[in-house]
């Protein structure tokens, strides 16, 4: 390995007659080397563990997540159109349309957000920030998988620039930034992020027809030969499970059919909505990889058990209460209070928030006691805005942004708390 | 008084000393009528007529009013404006001032003119205050017409009520109707007034790395 050392020595560039490459090839240098430069004076505690090797922690525990919900886009494409009902079947085409489909996301979030940071880096002198390498992978994944790409283009380069550099680059943001690219477009675009229609990836006739013809060729395969259909859907339009249980409650999730090439097909049953077999954004489908993800930042200690164990707590706090109020009063027009507080958690984005949004460190409250409120609050008022407000399907967005702007303020007066518990302590 | 300052008085709110973006007065009519250009320039001219005017008639009253009233005498003289402009607004535009009429009747609050008078007005001469409310009015309309052309064009595809993109965009028009002009998508978050606090906001990033005195970190 020593080779790619000295390569990249000999080929340094100046920093001062150009410092755009030279901060290009800092940022390839510090990221196959953890760098040599150390602190040089005070005590300081030693650890490998830089921001870099931090960051791609997340991103491997986010990995299952990515891979189960890049497989159920051509899934849900699939079985849309009639073709291979089971999970299973159909694997390969399901998995080579759910690429084709996904890839350009990350691509074109990383062209953006990468080619700002580093405008940015160069421009005032320092190295590429590592921070946008869990964003750009949390992007994608909160994206629904028939969004235009230019419209993840322009909330990339809205959020790195208005949320990120514009409060000084990664560590100063006061807002979750992957999430600021969604409310983005949940407010500039509704009718790409929200609503019953985008959930399912729409036609690739020429890929259809790529793969009869390689079928014709090699003979018939399950693997990639399908027969389908010379014009597919234009699209494909299924309640979601949180619009269905705001009308009829958790009966009229579980009751809802769909009818595809003359079979019905009960598709939230509680194990396709645990198993991620539903439609929905592309990485939060499956509820169990999000959770293995989850414990893997728990093990790791690279995210904070007491924000997600709170928060859970919070939710289901909340949930609780909404459903003794629904007994104590049937009239209540709402029926989406009376979902028993255990099924809340098997519908929506309640486990990636909690794993991936609410535990990013910089936006979160840093103090333990701080934590658990944080918390408990983002679990509180997700679940008011999910169940009680009609105009929102879902919470955690919000609900995080909201108390990323409270983190601070948690954190004060924890310590204030602190200061004057102990102070109490030295007059006496 | 000399011509460089008499230039000044009406170039300097422009640029580095603009009500909005400088001394960040009078943000909140920016966030409200922004929403397409011609409020923004009627309610850029209404600011203007009334600040020249209010700064005129308190520069000249400047030595008789007593400094512990003085508040409440420029209020009575800008409410006598804002009132005048309204009905202005009444008699020549009606449909305009029924749209606006809620932000005009709120120029009173506006912070632009008492800030103006009590900074200017009373310590200087007429003319010279006249000048500095015409400049500080062309200087908030300058703003609200920049954020109110970008939110329109972004969030309706239309300038001035003319539409330049989307389904209606140049339907007599043969040989621009193409598919450049039609493929357009309502940017929803432009029309909210939320829009203007990111335009505003980045106008004053690009302004003040542009100039560095302008930064006032304290």
């Amino acid at each position: 390995m020593k080779f790619i050392r000295d390569f990249m020595d000999k080929i340094e560039p100046d920093k001062k007659s150009s410092p755009f490459l030279h901060t290009l090839w800092d940022g390839i240098d510090t990221f196959l080397y953890v760098p040599d430069h150390v602190a040089k004076n005070g005590t300081h505690i030693k650890d490998g563990m830089d921001l870099k090797r931090t960051m791609i922690h997340v991103v491997l525990a986010m990995q299952l997540a990515f891979l189960v919900g890049m497989y159920n886009i051509g899934h849900q494409h699939y079985f849309a159109l009639g073709l291979f009902p089971d999970f299973f079947s159909g694997f390969g085409a399901k998995l080579v349309y759910g690429l084709i489909q996904f890839v350009p996301i990350i691509i074109i979030v990383h062209l953006v957000g990468l080619g700002i940071e580093f405008i940015f880096a160069a421009k005032k002198g320092h190295g590429i920030e590592e921070g946008f390498l869990v964003s750009a992978f949390l992007i994608p994944l909160i994206m629904p998988p028939a969004i235009p790409l230019w419209i993840v283009a322009l909330a990339t380069a809205f959020s790195v620039v208005l949320a990120k550099e514009a409060f000084g680059g990664t560590g100063m943001n006061i807002f979750n930034v992957a999430l600021i690219a969604r409310v983005f477009i949940f407010f500039a675009f509704p009718g790409e992020i929200s609503g019953d229609e985008i959930w399912v990836a729409k036609d690739y006739t020429a890929l259809h027809h790529g793969f009869n013809s390689l079928a014709s060729v090699f003979g018939s395969s399950d693997f990639l030969s399908i027969n389908a259909p010379a014009v597919v859907v234009d699209g494909w339009t299924g309640a979601t499970p949180l619009s269905l249980a705001a009308k009829a409650g958790w009966a009229g999730v579980q009751d809802y059919t769909v009818q595809i090439a003359g079979a019905t097909y009960h598709p939230y049953s509680l194990s396709n909505l645990v198993l991620g077999n539903v439609p929905g954004s592309i990485g939060e489908v499956s509820k169990l990889a999000v959770i293995i993800g989850a414990l893997i930042l728990v093990f790791t200690k690279i995210g904070s058990w007491r924000i997600m164990l709170s928060m859970v707590l919070g939710a289901a706090f909340m949930s609780i209460l909404l459903n003794i109020i629904s007994t104590m009063s049937p009239d209540f027009t709402n029926p989406f209070i009376a979902v028993p507080w255990y099924y809340q958690f098997a519908m929506g984005s309640v486990f990636f928030a909690m794993a991936f949004m609410a535990t990013d460190p910089v936006t979160a409250s840093g103090t333990n006691t701080g934590k658990w409120v944080y918390g408990f609050m983002i679990g509180v008022v997700g679940i008011i805005i999910r169940v009680l407000n009609p105009a929102y399907p879902e919470g955690w967005m919000l609900a995080i942004l909201l108390l990323n702007v409270f983190a601070p303020l948690i954190d004060h007066i924890v310590l204030q708390q602190n200061i004057k518990r102990r102070l109490s302590r030295v007059k006496a | 008084m000399s011509d460089v300052n008499t230039r000044k008085l009406l170039s300097d709110p422009l640029l580095d000393n603009n009500p909005i973006t400088v001394q960040v007065l009078g943000v909140c009519s920016a966030l409200a009528v922004t929403g397409n250009v011609t409020n923004a320039l009627i309610m850029g001219a209404a600011v203007t007529m009334v600040t020249a005017f209010s700064n005129l008639t308190i520069s000249l009253l400047r030595n008789y009013i007593p400094s512990r009233i003085r508040m409440i005498v420029q209020l009575v003289v800008i409410a006598f404006l804002v009132t005048l402009v309204s009905l202005f607004l009444q008699a020549f535009s009606y449909d305009l001032s029924k749209e606006l009429s809620v932000y005009v009747g709120l120029i009173i609050t506006n912070c632009i003119l008492m800030g103006r008078l009590e900074a200017f007005a009373l310590g200087n001469k007429p003319l010279p205050s006249f000048l500095d409310g015409i400049g500080n009015g062309l200087g908030y309309g300058l703003i609200l017409l920049i954020v109110g052309s970008i939110r329109e064009l972004f969030g309706t595809g239309s300038l001035l009520g003319f539409t330049f993109f989307g389904e209606e965009a140049f339907h007599n028009i043969a040989f621009l109707k193409s598919g450049f002009f039609h493929a357009f998508f309502h940017n929803g978050l432009m029309v909210l007034p939320i829009a203007s606090i990111f335009i505003l906001g980045i106008i004053i990033w690009i302004q003040r790395s542009k100039n560095a005195e302008l930064v006032d970190i304290s």
